[in-house]
């Protein structure tokens, strides 16, 4: 009965997904569309950030000063939908450097908030991104648990689940998403899938190349724990050091044997009651 | 004059933009290569995964304490309560049926009324029942709910006005079947989660969730029946309590200590230690109660259940928020899994995504990550910001 179970075990109740908008039911859907976010040219302006919140209305996240570097928005929620992350680093032989990189919804081909959203609300578009449609959601909250990378929130005062949308709107009418138009140093760069992956292949081999070894590739795979994710990124340092966790797993991977321990215990429990009332002397 | 920087050659002295090379004019390293990346060590020794800030990885569960938590204990009283009800009835003891019924069909009610305030707009709770999801045990669980609830509050209002006799049975026999998955759902809702605590807890919440479902439901028995029905309720208030005990001891064997961290300090210690004590406390008092025959000590023994119970399911709700909130507790067992499928020789190595990673004709070196150190280490740095009201605490008052 082994506890962590290892994400190559791939016991899903629904088939490997390599399209995901094929998968929800989309017939002759545009090319599936992401970010590539190549962290090593991120200057940490912040447009991003806001360009987002401009073109979607999202509320005010707290006018704070963190200390955190220049990081003030600290973490993706319901009211951050782009959240570019500092980290100042500095080793014993004196080397500076600052890590610079702004953090968005992985809309996963394996989405765990859509996977546990009870009324739907959550769906994959035809461009294959993962968005909430906000006249069903009914703020149940259990995307928020599920989502492996903290990205989902529920908003207070609306009382409904809120993220990325890849701008979903603008996607629809042809153009890109507000915080890959606005990135000055095409730091975040959109556009199919396809040839993100291998932009990104690309990218990653120059910089190897070129003696960069600690870059690496994060959500690119599609055989991770989510499937790969429509957002990569291209990281300097281990993803935990973003804030970003190095492994994970949709938790639907595991559910078929979690149903199938809940019958189990269901099935005990009625045999024990019934033990109770057959075991001890009739009652008259 | 003309100061394009347009040539017939192409583009001259632009900055490469996308192309740019950061940091690649000087050694990528300048430790000795080899040295990949360290986790921090703790003033113990012991090695510890780097975090951004000391904030969690994940999203807090927004779920309210009182009303989730609440709902797990009393909709396993009442599917639990039914199992009782059906065998009471079938075996003679109106007395037991009764109460047990009208517990079940109190306790499901509450909890819809719990469930429907938890909600962030309680007034669509009906948009659950737009699908039905495997996937989601919470889709799963409302369709459960939908068909057990009216069973459970017809089987009630029958044994209590006394119309209906058969149809009341039949009631009675439709919350009995659904009963179990009441019971049980509950467990693959909180363990289908990226938590750590809960997900970790997989293979055997159920089976504590069950017997935690039986205790209390035999607890409300001891309370509500009389002496000479109570026998059924008496073996199975000590089954109830000794499932919750292994199960509860089993649950937590052999998972990561760091994702046992949730379990076993701060409320949740407090909470589920208690709940053993008094589940002791309450299996001895139905014992003592059957062979004794006082009333007293049954009623004690049956709120000594009920009580264990709940502090069962507060204690497991509580586990879960601290660690959603410990970075350690979400990173920690993915680089152990990590270096697990790495075989062990770089206990850092990224080797899930090193297909994607190594470069078809870069240098043959494998991919090494440079330690920086963690990002909370520069000298005069603050360590926190004063401004944020973030959930920070640290099992154990550990500093980053």
């Amino acid at each position: 009965m082994s506890q962590l179970s290892p994400a190559s075990e791939r016991e899903t109740l629904t088939v490997a997904v390599t399209d995901p908008a094929a998968a929800s039911g989309w017939l002759d859907h545009p090319p599936r569309m992401g970010f590539f976010t190549d962290t090593t040219i991120c200057i940490g302006c912040k447009s991003c950030e806001v360009a987002c919140k401009e073109w979607n209305a999202v509320p005010e996240d707290g006018l704070n000063l963190t200390g955190m570097s220049f990081d003030n928005s600290i973490s993706l929620g319901a009211d951050t939908w782009r959240h570019v992350a500092f980290i100042e680093r500095r080793d014993e032989a004196g080397d500076f450097r600052w890590l610079m990189s702004s953090d968005v919804c992985k809309h996963c081909t394996e989405a765990a908030c859509l996977d546990v959203c009870p009324t739907g609300s959550l769906m994959h578009t035809e461009f294959g991104t993962v968005v909430v449609q906000e006249d069903i959601c009914n703020g149940c909250g259990y995307c928020v648990s599920a989502c492996p990378f903290g990205v989902i929130g529920r908003r207070t005062d609306d009382g409904r689940a809120h993220k990325c949308t890849l701008c979903y709107d603008r996607l629809g009418d042809g153009l890109e998403p507000a915080c890959a138009k606005a990135c000055p140093t095409q730091s975040i760069q959109f556009g199919p899938l396809d040839e993100l992956r291998e932009r990104a292949d690309a990218r990653l081999a120059q910089l190897h190349e070129a003696g960069v070894d600690e870059a690496r590739l994060y959500g690119r795979d599609p055989g991770s724990g989510v499937g790969g994710t429509g957002a990569m990124f291209l990281l300097l340092d281990e993803p935990e050091v973003y804030g970003l966790p190095p492994d994970p797993v949709v938790t639907t991977r595991h559910l078929p044997a979690m149903w199938r321990a809940a019958a189990m215990a269901a099935a005990t429990l009625a045999a024990c009651v019934t033990a109770a009332f057959l075991g001890g002397r009739r009652h008259p | 004059m003309n100061i394009s920087p347009v040539t017939r050659q192409g583009l001259k002295d632009v900055r490469p933009g996308r192309e740019a090379l950061p940091g690649a004019k000087r050694p990528s390293r300048s430790r000795p290569p080899g040295q990949g990346r360290q986790p921090r060590a703790t003033p113990g020794g012991e090695l510890r995964p780097n975090s951004y800030y000391g904030l969690p990885v994940l999203n807090k569960p927004v779920w309210e304490p009182r009303e989730i938590a609440g709902y797990f204990f009393l909709g396993g009283l009442a599917g639990a309560s039914s199992l009782v009800a059906l065998g009471a009835e079938l075996t003679g003891r109106p007395q037991l049926a009764r109460g047990a019924k009208l517990g079940a069909a109190g306790a499901i009610s509450l909890s819809m009324v719990a469930l429907v305030k938890d909600l962030g707009r309680p007034a669509r709770f009906l948009n659950m029942m737009r699908v039905f999801k495997p996937t989601s045990p919470m889709s799963v669980g409302t369709w459960i709910v939908s068909a057990y609830a009216p069973a459970a509050l017809a089987a009630a209002a029958c044994d209590v006005t006394g119309r209906f006799p058969a149809a009341g049975r039949i009631a009675a026999g439709g919350a009995a079947l659904l009963g179990p998955g009441v019971a049980s759902y509950t467990a693959v809702l909180l363990s289908n989660t990226a938590v750590p605590a809960w997900h970790e807890a997989r293979a055997v919440m159920p089976f504590l969730f069950v017997s935690s479902a039986a205790s209390a439901a035999a607890g409300l028995g001891l309370i509500t029946a009389a002496g000479q029905e109570t026998g059924p309720v008496s073996r199975l208030a000590v089954a109830g309590a000794a499932g919750e005990l292994v199960a509860g001891e089993l649950m937590l064997r052999g998972m990561d200590p760091v994702v046992r961290r949730g379990y076993d300090h701060g409320r949740a210690r407090v909470l589920l230690t208690a709940s053993k004590a008094i589940a002791v406390a309450g299996a001895a008092g139905a014992v003592a109660g059957a062979v004794t025959g006082s009333r007293a000590i049954r009623v004690a023994a049956g709120v000594a259940l009920l009580a264990a119970s709940a502090c069962t399911r507060f204690g497991v709700f509580h586990a879960g928020i601290t660690s959603a909130d410990d970075p350690e507790a979400t990173v920690g067992p993915q680089r152990a899994r990590l270096a697990a499928r790495a075989g062990g020789s770089q206990p850092a190595a990224p080797a899930a995504h090193a297909p994607a990673r190594q470069p078809a004709s870069g240098p043959a070196s494998p991919l090494k990550s440079t330690s920086w150190g963690d990002s909370t280490s520069i000298p005069g740095h603050r360590q926190s910001g004063t401004s944020i009201p973030l959930s920070r605490k640290r099992d154990g008052g550990e500093s980053s």
